[in-house]
This record gives structure tokens, C-alpha cells and sequence, in this order.
């Protein structure tokens, strides 16, 4: 089964959060990457930008399609990885770590917990939901 | 023959009707209110046999002072350049003549392979990293490079320097008014940009400052310096070039543009009365994937051979649908490949000599046209082929008495500057012959006495 860490939260448009402090950090799944295959192109939000929960913040083109990318929640982005628009392939590699997009500051802290848990979001993707 | 110019027989139309259930074409306007309908046969004179239509259309097209009967001083924006004969020779071919954009972009590798080609020597004139197939017309063009600034900086204000084609302006106002972009106005008190006051208007919330060089007065701008109070503020530069000006003028892309957009029409494609024209987009790399149109890549196929494919389509609406980087998904193919030809043709030094020509035909011009009592030029600044005139006489009075000599002495700009009713817009292109310079002065001291 395909590799969903447990401490994260996730959306059905494949996007992972993590809490990391009073701050949450975003990405797109594995899943996300093996169905893109080669990312070629992140197009990222600029550090002070707002982005809100089930809106896009972004855009990822691959090889084979491009995608908006939505935010699993509000708030402020503090820090965007300024590396992947150089190697947007550290999304294919290392989704959960190298690969992360953006770092925000939540407005509603209680949005992660509307999120899928890990268990939910692999009941999701096994369902063949995408 | 009933039907010489409608392709299908009046059997083939029974056969239709038939098919559809209709008993005649009537039976397919039932539909249609009879008030709304005209009770009577258009009032149109019968028709013509071929020979007398052609006949009857040139004598129509006569009536026009065209620029191959009429010695041509007019530009403002499109100019009587040389169109070099294998031009038409080279479009008129099949393969060229009937394509549209393609749709089934790789199969026509010859299409794109030119469109490569035309990006190439386009990006090379401008000084910029890329240049895509062409959009409509330089109008466009500054209108998509405005979108373009705004999107890529998150700015709501395009600066545009009074030097801008007026009717570029109003393409650019009529684009930034859905988005609700705002435009600013730096006058021009002596025909180029007042840098004191461009400094003042360019600020946090503008996108972009637009100069144009030569301006639309003819004026040479200094573009190096509007870069620099552009980048000061941290907006683009956006420059509106004559690309044939190019062999002569430099690059503004080495003088701090970030866009350089313009109208190639000068680049051996007819004047037209106006149209079709080319619109040149160049920009920097970094500005690539908010880029307008088309673009066409090289690359390379499964056995290593060269080949061309559209590239970086992301952009483009039947993608992005509405996050699109603007919603022209065409180029003007066959402009482009006039220029191409055009560049092709005449090459580096052929480029240079046509600036080199025009440019001093229009000081000799200048020279010859001054000396008429009451003539002078508007403005102090230098200019390249184009100036402007300032006349004793109602500038729309002197062209309708050397129209009838068969000069048409330029463009009255009233109409565009109601501060410059007394000015009269002089183009003067490599074609310029000295007779012609000359007739032109004589019959000018006339009609101004």
C-alpha cells in the first residue's frame, strides 16, 4: 500500500498537513506524485500571501497534467521551499520531507482536525477515489 | 449557371431538404417571426460576370491612395517598408497558405519549425530570452504584456508614458478594465517621458511602466533610464519596439527591459490599410510561464532527431481553462512567416541598411521640410524615422491638397492629441526615394502659403 506517514493529516485532493509547532506544514502525498509521475513545474504562493482551506494555493504540472493545489487549511504562509522551483523533482522524491510547499501560520488551528487521518485517507485512496 | 458562386447544385440542395424533411428553404425560417423577416428580395443589382467583377472592383480599389501609386510619408504605427518578392512566393505555397494555428501541432513540422525560426530572430532583435509565435497586433500585445505584469507582480497599476501609441492605450484600457488594473499617464511636455514625473507615479503599487521607443511623436526614449526608475519601485519595464528598427537601435532588452512587445508589420508584411498585422511578444526567462500564446519548442524525438513540439501548453486556456495566462491560443501564422522570410531575406545586414536608410532619408526629409516658412519641427528630441511636424496650416487641409498630388504627407494628429492639432505625424521608410523628398517639400511650401 502506498506510503502514508501517520502523525499527518490529509485532504481527498491529496495534500498532506503536519503540525510542526503553532505552525503547519503542506505537501502533496505520495500517492499525489506517483499519479503526476515527473513534477516538472510548483508553482508556490509568495511568503506573507493568505491562503484558505479547500482553495488553491498553487499549481503542480508534470509530464502528464497539471494541478491546483488547495490548502488543507487557513491562514498565513510564512516560509515557502524557495528549492523546488530549481528541482521541482524533490516533490517525486521525498513528498513528505525534501518536498514540502509551504509552511503557514493557522487562522482556525481547529480546521486540521477536519482533515482525514491517516487511516481515512488510505480507506480514500483504496477506494480508488482521485 | 444559377448558383456561380455557391457550391452546391440546386440538386444537391434537393437532396438536402430531402434528407431533413423540408420541402424548401423556406420550410427551414418557419421559426422565425415574419416581422422579423424581410418581405422582399435584397435590393442587390444582378449579379456579374467574372470579367466585369473584377473589372468593377479594381476600378473601386483605384479610388484608394494607396502606397504604390502614392509616394508614402504616413506611419503611426505601420509602415511602407520593401516587401521583398520571395515573400509571396514562399507563403503562397500550400503547406503555408491554408494553415491556421495548428491543431494538430506536431504533425505540421514545417509550420512550427518556421514559427522556431521567427521566435529565434525575434528574441535575438529584442534582446530577450523568449519570444512567442505572435500574437495579433502590437495593440495586443502591450495589452497581454500589461495582464502579464499585473499577474506576475501582484500590482494593480500600469504606468504608460504619454510616447505610447494612443490607440495601443485604448486596446490596453479596455483589457485592464475587467481586472480592474488602473492606468496611469506620465505626461510628455517636450514628445519624450518626464522622468521627474514618472518617478513620482511609479510606485509600490505598479506593475509595470510602458515606454515606448520611438514613441508614437517619433521620439527616441531613454529607455535605460525608465528600467531604472521601474526596477526602483520594483515593477517591470516594458518596452514597445519597432522590431525593423532593431538592426539599428539597441536591443532593449540590453538596456533593462523585462517585456518587449511591438508591432512587426514592418517586417515584410503589407501595409494593408491597416491589417493583418503581427504582434511581437518577448520577454525575460523568469517571466516565461506568464507568457501570452503560443510557443514552439526544439527537441529531440526517440532516435535523437531534431524536431519541434508546442511547448510549455500549461499556460495556454484549453489547459487552464480559466487560470489561463490569457485567452488568445492563436498566433498570426501567416504574418509570422512574412517575417521569417522577411529576417531570412534580407539578414543582419540587410536589417541594418533598412534602418540605416530610413533613418537618414527621414533627417534628410526633416532637413528639406523644415525649410519651409512657418515648418518646424514639435519637438526638440532626437528621432529615428518618424517626426513630428508642426504646420502654419491645418494639417487635414495639407494632406487633401497633396493627396491630390499623390503624396500622402503623414498623419494629422489632431484626432489622437487635441494639444497637437497643429502637427502632422512624417514616417519615412528606406522607399523614400529623394524625388519624392523633395516633390513632398515643394508641394508643402505651396500648400502652406
Amino acid at each position: 500500500m502506498a506510503n502514508v506517514p501517520a502523525d499527518l493529516k490529509y485532504t481527498r485532493e491529496h495534500e498532506w498537513a503536519k503540525r510542526d509547532g503553532d505552525r503547519v506544514r503542506v505537501g502533496i502525498t505520495h500517492f499525489a506524485q506517483e499519479q503526476l509521475g515527473d513534477v516538472v513545474f510548483v508553482e508556490l504562493p509568495k511568503v506573507g500571501a493568505k491562503v484558505t482551506a479547500h482553495q488553491a494555493f498553487g499549481v503542480v504540472e508534470s509530464v502528464k497534467a497539471v494541478s491546483d493545489l488547495f490548502a488543507p487549511i487557513s491562514g498565513e504562509v510564512l516560509e515557502v521551499n524557495s528549492e523546488l522551483p530549481q528541482k521541482p523533482e524533490t516533490v517525486n522524491k521525498d513528498p513528505y520531507g525534501k518536498g514540502w510547499m509551504i509552511l503557514v501560520k493557522p487562522s482556525n488551528a481547529g480546521e486540521l482536525d477536519q482533515l482525514l487521518s491517516a487511516k481515512q485517507y488510505e480507506e480514500f485512496v483504496a477506494q480508488g477515489a482521485h | 449557371m444559377a448558383n456561380r458562386y455557391i457550391a452546391n447544385t440546386p440538386a444537391e440542395q434537393r437532396e438536402m431538404l430531402h434528407t431533413v424533411g423540408a420541402a424548401s428553404v423556406e420550410d427551414l425560417l418557419v421559426k422565425i417571426p415574419p416581422k422579423a423577416r424581410l418581405s422582399r428580395p435584397l435590393a442587390l443589382p444582378p449579379a456579374l460576370a467574372e470579367a466585369d467583377l473584377v473589372r468593377h472592383l479594381r476600378q473601386l480599389a483605384s479610388s484608394n491612395a494607396d502606397a504604390d501609386r502614392f509616394a508614402c510619408f504616413q506611419g503611426g504605427g505601420s509602415y511602407d517598408h520593401y516587401v521583398p518578392s520571395p515573400i509571396n512566393h514562399l507563403i503562397s505555397r500550400g503547406e503555408f497558405f491554408t494553415a491556421y494555428t495548428p491543431y494538430q501541432p506536431e504533425a505540421s513540422q514545417g509550420t512550427l519549425r518556421t514559427i522556431y525560426e521567427y521566435q529565434t530572430m525575434i528574441a535575438e532583435l529584442t534582446g530577450m530570452d523568449v519570444a512567442n509565435a505572435s500574437i495579433y497586433d502590437g495593440a495586443s500585445s502591450l495589452a497581454e504584456a500589461a495582464l502579464m505584469a499585473h499577474s506576475t507582480t501582484e500590482r494593480t497599476e500600469i504606468v504608460l508614458a504619454r510616447g505610447v501609441n494612443p490607440l495601443y492605450r485604448r486596446v490596453v484600457a479596455t483589457y485592464c478594465d475587467g481586472p480592474g488594473i488602473k492606468l496611469r499617464d506620465v505626461p510628455a511636455p517636450d514628445g519624450v517621458l518626464d522622468e521627474d514625473a514618472a518617478k513620482k507615479l511609479v510606485g509600490k503599487k505598479t506593475a509595470a511602466l510602458v515606454v515606448q521607443s520611438p514613441n508614437f511623436y517619433g521620439c527616441l526614449e531613454d529607455i535605460a533610464a525608465a528600467a531604472e526608475i521601474a526596477h526602483a519601485a520594483g515593477a517591470l519595464l516594458v518596452v514597445v519596439a519597432d522590431p525593423v528598427n532593431l538592426g539599428v537601435l539597441e536591443a532593449p532588452g540590453r538596456l533593462g527591459a523585462d517585456i518587449v512587445v511591438g508591432e512587426g508589420q514592418g517586417l515584410g508584411v503589407p501595409v494593408s490599410f491597416g491589417g493583418p498585422n503581427l504582434g511581437v511578444f518577448a520577454a525575460k526567462n523568469a517571466l516565461v510561464r506568464r507568457m501570452p500564446g503560443r510557443l514552439v519548442g526544439a527537441t529531440v524525438d526517440l532516435d535523437g532527431a531534431r524536431g519541434f513540439v508546442l511547448t510549455l501548453q500549461t499556460r495556454e486556456q484549453h489547459i487552464r481553462r480559466a487560470k489561463a495566462t490569457s485567452n488568445i491560443c492563436t498566433n498570426v501564422a501567416l504574418c509570422a512567416l512574412m517575417a521569417t522570410i522577411y529576417m531570412a531575406t534580407l539578414g543582419k545586414q540587410g536589417l541594418q541598411r533598412v534602418g540605416e536608410l530610413s533613418t537618414a532619408k527621414a533627417h534628410y526629409a526633416a532637413e528639406q521640410l523644415t525649410k519651409v516658412p512657418g515648418v518646424s519641427l514639435r519637438f526638440a528630441t532626437p528621432f529615428f524615422k518618424e517626426f513630428t511636424l508642426r504646420l502654419p496650416k491645418s494639417p487635414t487641409t495639407v494632406v487633401a491638397k497633396l493627396a491630390r498630388k499623390r503624396i500622402l504627407p503623414g498623419l494629422p494628429l489632431k484626432t489622437y492629441d487635441r494639444t497637437l492639432a497643429d502637427s502632422l505625424l512624417v514616417a519615412v521608410t528606406e522607399q523614400r526615394t529623394r524625388e519624392e523628398i523633395d516633390a513632398y517639400a515643394a508641394a508643402l511650401g505651396e500648400a502652406v502659403k
